[in-house]
């Protein structure tokens, strides 16, 4: 080596590499592995899919870029498509910022470690897992659903469940529906004649307890009258007829509506029976107000098709939120103390000392975790295919699982498959560049 | 069409089993030996000597796959141990999941099939068929087949007069089971008609139980009740064509008999649970609502014979708390609409064929028969097999129907229209559930779906 190479090699502080003899082959040798591992796995299941996805089902007819046409003419994909946006719009952001929330507030606390330990626990779980458990926390019958055991909880706090639900006259009784789910009487009342105010559809459950039924006596200056469930055990009673044996329906109310104002109300007592002052009431319709019948609660329908793409991604969030709390916990280790002292100092309340120097100092840490996570959720296939039932699979359906449902099974289009992988591929190339260019800059620095 | 019991826990047990089937892929490419000799095997069955003869094969593994869990898997898995008790083979069971077809096609595109699959659909046998991906049978599982088998069965199991399947499991879905007691609370009447099976349900209803429990978050639930009502009002023959897709969707007689069928989906006071309710519950979940707990959640659930095993898990004992009657007739006769169990084989070794041909086999039917829960289309049969009556009855009536049953519909077409998920007749129907006002809008998409499906 001549001395002028040497030097012009410490010029350049030690970057230039030296010519070895030979070192192009050694250099493919080297690299041959590599790529050939890289080709078989991943560029040739690349042109594979981008040629299947020329083709027509049964792979031997060239139809262009039919299967791409036909990708976004076909209702179900177009909802995944939608779905897919929703989730990578979505699931990333929320995750993000409740990582960071955790992550700046398990900082001040004393017991953060272990907060972070259990925020972090579902990651622990594999997606499947984590679907059959959320199958049944959605579940909507609260016996099964913790979701909405909590929910219809809260709700009956709030709102006393019908003591009858479900109750209603039979067609052509005295009663009528007056709207919004309460019964009228047809005609006014009178005093002196008891009124006879008979129910069918009560659950069995429901009048456990409950007495028989007994005649209203007449009684001068008083509108009185019975409310009864009009159905004979077994069958054989007479309609709107008080048979042996019927029912009394307990403790509800009736009002006495005249030009659209209650002027008088009462209860019904064990034996069903009621009485209400006729001064009032006479001349008067008797309504049962709707409140004795609202059928109960059936909390909300977290599965259903409206509701089923939130859903699971909360599930999502509730699995992967631990992972962007533990990354940003770890760049929020790196922020340098004396900047956040230096601002408090400087007069700045919390709020500001987050918004104007934590979170710009944690900036590339949240894209990170951002890029990371919207990578992540454009394959999501395991919890939408575990959690939503068949009834809303379509309205839950994202690329990945098409992709999936296309392409493998009988009766398929693996040429429609493979241009949705396709599509899928580009939808990750964007991110992808983001991601390379962050991760250059970086190594830049 | 399919049940499927619990989709969750069978998801589960689907990815264990596909990890399992991988190591037993792998495992069954050593040995391929076994005896060629006859004999009788060892076992006895039902106390009886041996209606069939089976090969030696010490050693062999047969791998066999089927939609079963819970009771039925159970039940399946006493066959099987029968069959290795005769013939010294080992036998896996491994559940495919409920998409049995996208279970095999995964399967196979891996390299590794299952030896034996209980297919539920005929369109997916014609599917298999024609890809060569099925085996025909072999002399020996014809011969049980002629014996046992009325023509009718065995055209089903055939592809273009080829035999390549074996009904081991038929059912009958044609059926209403409802509880006796909620009958008896309302003195409800068993229904012979439509319009009395409606008035039924009003009685039931202002009885203050829920008349019926559609399973509607599955949607062969739905399938089977369309067929039931198709298949009396619209008669066999256009039945057999709109199976064939020969018949338009948009068909009068289509119309006519979703309006039928919207008679009782549009009464929110008829279904349990109400509308969504009955969209959010799934097969199993609707019969034992309606047999399970103190107070039913409802008084009838249109279910094929194969309820019984739900019902089983509940503690409603079948004949006395859990009857059953027939569909009612809508037109002139009650329909009769059949679902079954094909057994094909995937691979064409010795073990696989000697199963098929136990299968088809009077011994192998008595077994799971004894067990409950059961229907076999084998008409060689004793019927005196079935331990309880309404098993029974139900039997009966299927082997005295001869050849004058249809196949379940959805079962015949393209899996994509009538065997997935979330797609085809299963979510239209569903979407009719959902509102059965729009007759005209539901049959247009199931019209273009079929002809998506179909390719005419």
């Amino acid at each position: 080596m001549s001395a002028v190479q040497v030097s012009e090699v410490r010029r350049r502080g030690g970057r230039v590499r030296r010519r070895v003899p030979g070192s192009r082959r050694l250099a493919a040798g080297f690299l041959l592995p590599a790529l050939l591992l890289l080709g078989a796995l991943v560029v040739y299941p690349i042109a594979f899919s981008v040629r299947r996805s020329l083709f027509d089902a049964a792979g031997t007819g060239f139809v262009g870029l039919d299967n791409y046409g036909a990708m976004f003419s076909d209702d179900g994909i177009r909802t995944a498509l939608r779905n897919t946006v929703v989730w990578v719009v979505v699931a990333p952001a929320v995750s993000t910022v409740l990582g960071l929330v955790f992550a700046v507030l398990t900082e001040r606390i004393r017991w953060g470690t272990a907060f972070k330990l259990i925020v972090f626990m579902p990651m622990a779980i594999s997606m499947l897992a984590a679907g059959i458990i959320f199958r049944l926390v959605y579940d909507q019958d609260p016996q099964r659903g913790v979701a909405d055991a909590v929910w219809v909880a809260v709700h009956d706090t709030f709102a006393d469940p019908a003591p009858f639900p479900g109750a209603r006259p039979r067609p052509r009784a005295a009663l009528a529906p007056s709207g919004g789910g309460a019964f009228s009487t047809r005609a006014a009342v009178r005093a002196g004649s008891p009124v006879e105010l008979p129910l069918i559809a009560v659950r069995p459950d429901d009048l456990r307890g409950a007495r028989p039924a007994a005649e209203a006596a007449a009684r001068p200056g008083a509108v009185t009258g019975t409310v009864w469930l009009d159905f004979t055990r077994g069958g054989g009673g007479r309609p709107d007829v008080l048979d042996r044996g019927e029912k009394a329906l307990a403790g509800l109310r009736v009002e006495a509506v005249r030009g659209g104002r209650v002027v008088a109300s009462a209860t019904t007592a064990a034996d069903g029976t009621f009485a209400l002052p006729g001064d009032r009431a006479a001349g008067a319709r008797l309504r049962l107000p709707a409140a004795d019948f609202a059928e109960a609660y059936r909390g909300v329908d977290w599965l259903g098709p409206a509701l089923v793409t939130p859903a699971i991604i909360g599930s999502y969030v509730w699995m992967w939120a631990g992972f962007a709390m533990v990354l940003i916990a770890a760049g929020l280790a790196g922020v340098p103390r004396e900047l956040l002292e230096a601002a408090r100092v400087d007069g700045a309340g919390e709020w500001q000392v987050f918004r104007r120097i934590t979170v710009p100092l944690l900036a590339p840490v949240l894209v990170v975790v951002l890029v990371t996570l919207m990578i992540n959720v454009l394959k999501i296939f395991d919890l939408v295919y575990v959690i939503a039932p068949g009834s809303s699979l379509r309205s839950a359906n994202v690329l990945a699982l098409q992709l999936f449902r296309s392409s493998f099974g009988t009766d398929v289009d693996q040429g429609l498959g493979s241009a949705i992988a396709v599509f899928l591929l580009l939808l990750v190339l964007p991110v992808m560049y983001v991601n390379l260019r962050r991760i250059r800059k970086e190594r830049r620095r | 069409m399919r049940r499927r019991l619990d989709r969750t826990a069978l998801r589960t047990t689907t990815a264990v089993a596909a990890a399992a089937a991988l190591a037993l892929a792998l495992g069954a490419c050593g040995g391929s030996g076994g005896g060629t000799d006859q004999a009788d095997g060892g076992g006895t069955g039902g106390g009886t000597a041996p209606t069939v003869r089976l090969p030696h094969l010490a050693g062999q593994k047969v791998q066999v796959t089927a939609v079963w869990t819970g009771p039925e898997r159970a039940n399946f898995v006493k066959v099987l141990d029968e069959f290795e008790k005769r013939t010294g083979a080992t036998v896996d069971f491994v559940p495919s999941g409920d998409d049995m077809a996208g279970f095999v096609g995964s399967k196979i595109a891996g390299g590794g099939p299952p030896d034996v699959a209980m297919l539920q659909q005929v369109g997916v046998l014609h599917e298999f068929a024609k890809k060569g991906w099925i085996k025909p049978l072999g002399a020996d599982a014809r011969a049980q087949l002629a014996r046992n088998y009325s023509r009718g069965w065995r055209d089903l199991g055939a592809h273009q007069g080829t035999p390549y399947g074996v009904y081991f499991k038929a059912s009958n879905k044609s059926l209403v089971w409802y509880n006796a007691r909620a009958f008896d609370d309302a003195g409800a009447k068993v229904p012979k008609t439509w319009p009395e099976f409606l008035t039924t349900a009003r009685t039931l209803s202002d009885s203050g139980v829920a008349p019926v429990s559609v399973g509607g978050a599955d949607g062969w639930t739905l399938t089977d009740w369309f067929e039931n009502i198709y298949l009396s009002q619209a008669g066999p023959e256009k039945y057999d064509r709109l199976a064939r897709h020969d018949l338009k969707w948009t068909d009068p007689s289509v119309k006519q008999a979703l309006t039928t069928l919207g008679g009782l989906f549009g009464r929110t006071d008829l279904l349990a649970g109400g509308t969504s309710g009955a969209l959010q519950t799934d097969f199993p979940t609707s019969v034992t609502q309606t047999f399970g707990g103190g107070t039913p959640k409802a008084a009838m659930v249109s279910s094929a014979d194969f309820a019984a095993a739900t019902i089983g898990q509940t503690k409603a004992k079948i004949g006395t708390d859990a009857k059953v009657f027939p569909f009612p007739a809508v037109g002139a006769k009650s329909p009769v609409v059949t679902g079954g169990d094909v057994a094909v084989a995937l691979k064409d070794t010795k073990a696989a064929q000697a199963l098929l041909t136990f299968l088809a086999s009077t011994d192998a039917a008595k077994i799971w028969a004894q067990a409950g829960g059961f229907l076999s289309p084998n008409r060689k049969l004793d019927q005196a097999a079935y331990t309880d009556g309404v098993m029974r009855t139900i039997a009966r009536a299927l082997i005295a129907a001869g050849d004058d049953f249809r196949f379940d519909m959805s079962d015949q077409a393209p899996a994509s229209f009538g065997g997935k998920p979330g797609q085809g007749e299963w979510k239209d129907l569903q979407d009719f559930l959902k509102d059965p006002r729009d007759v005209t809008g539901v049959q247009a998409r199931l019209e273009k779906d079929a002809a998506t499906s179909f390719g005419h």
